[in-house]
């Protein structure tokens, strides 16, 4: 019997090999998304046990990392929506700050205060293709949406944290 | 994203090229990439023995509240009107 069957008829042993084998990966899909190791650590574990709940619904034949990835992305996302926005971010997270840094202390919080408020959907994507650097392909690819929606996604964020920023009398 | 390529769109329907290049410097002055970051988006310990503890966990057991109205009610008939109480044994 392969692993993904014994996973679908409920086998423990073949849940732990598939959460060992994969557990890396959602912790990347998830920490890309929500910039933040303990809570991208809760969502890994909350993802596997939402497959491991519904492993009786995945068929063996199906794509298990595809599935695994969409479950992730999802808890991810609805992570963002229900936090509230950070006005600042970890420690760790921010930019290290730099003396002949043109962007000041002030600034900066500004412009954290104003990524935040941007609606999570957009945000991921201004945030994997702007401070990523990732391309459209990608962004897709992690997001489970077309390119195309990429695009729409992060016009619509940059329009908006340009607003944003203007109010805040950020200006170029 | 390609420079390029987020230049061409962007200098379309959105912000010019400085514009552009502006909030893009200026995020990355606020925010570092991950990579940058000295974990990045690596993890560093095994999350199974949490797993195992969220896998016992059991589920709350959650009662429809209809359920509890009619246990409710049942209850009430029993006490107002014992003789009842055969007539529902009988239907059971």
């Amino acid at each position: 019997m392969e692993l993904l069957e014994r996973f679908a008829a409920g086998d423990l042993d073949a849940f732990e090999s598939l959460f060992r084998q994969y557990q890396r990966e959602v912790y990347r899909w998830v920490m890309r998304i929500v910039r933040d190791p303990a809570a991208a650590e809760d969502l890994t574990v909350e993802t596997f046990w939402r497959v491991h709940r519904a492993h009786a619904q995945f068929h063996a034949d199906g794509n298990f990392a595809a599935w695994l990835r969409r479950i992730a992305i999802n808890l991810a996302l609805d992570h963002l929506r229900r936090a509230r926005p950070l006005l600042e971010l970890p420690e760790q997270i921010a930019a290290e700050e730099k003396p002949d840094a043109v962007v000041r202390q002030e600034t900066r919080n500004k412009i954290s205060r104003a990524f935040a408020e941007l609606p999570p959907r957009l945000r991921v994507v201004v945030q994997l293709g702007l401070i990523e650097d990732e391309s459209y392909q990608e962004i897709a690819e992690s997001l489970g949406i077309t390119p195309v929606a990429v695009k729409l996604r992060m016009f619509r964020g940059v329009r908006m944290l340009r607003t944003k920023l203007e109010k805040q009398g950020v200006r170029p | 994203m390609s420079d390029d390529d987020l230049r061409k769109d962007l200098s379309k329907h959105g912000p010019g090229k400085d514009e552009f290049e502006y909030l893009r410097e200026t995020l990355r002055g606020a925010i570092a990439p991950l990579r940058e970051f000295e974990k990045g988006t690596d993890l560093r310990r095994d999350l199974w023995p949490d797993m195992l503890r969220r896998l016992a966990q059991a589920p709350p057991i959650r009662v429809p509240w209809f359920d509890w109205a009619l246990l409710g009610v049942a209850g009430a008939a029993a006490i107002f009107f014992p003789a009842l109480i055969p007539v529902l044994l009988y239907q059971l």
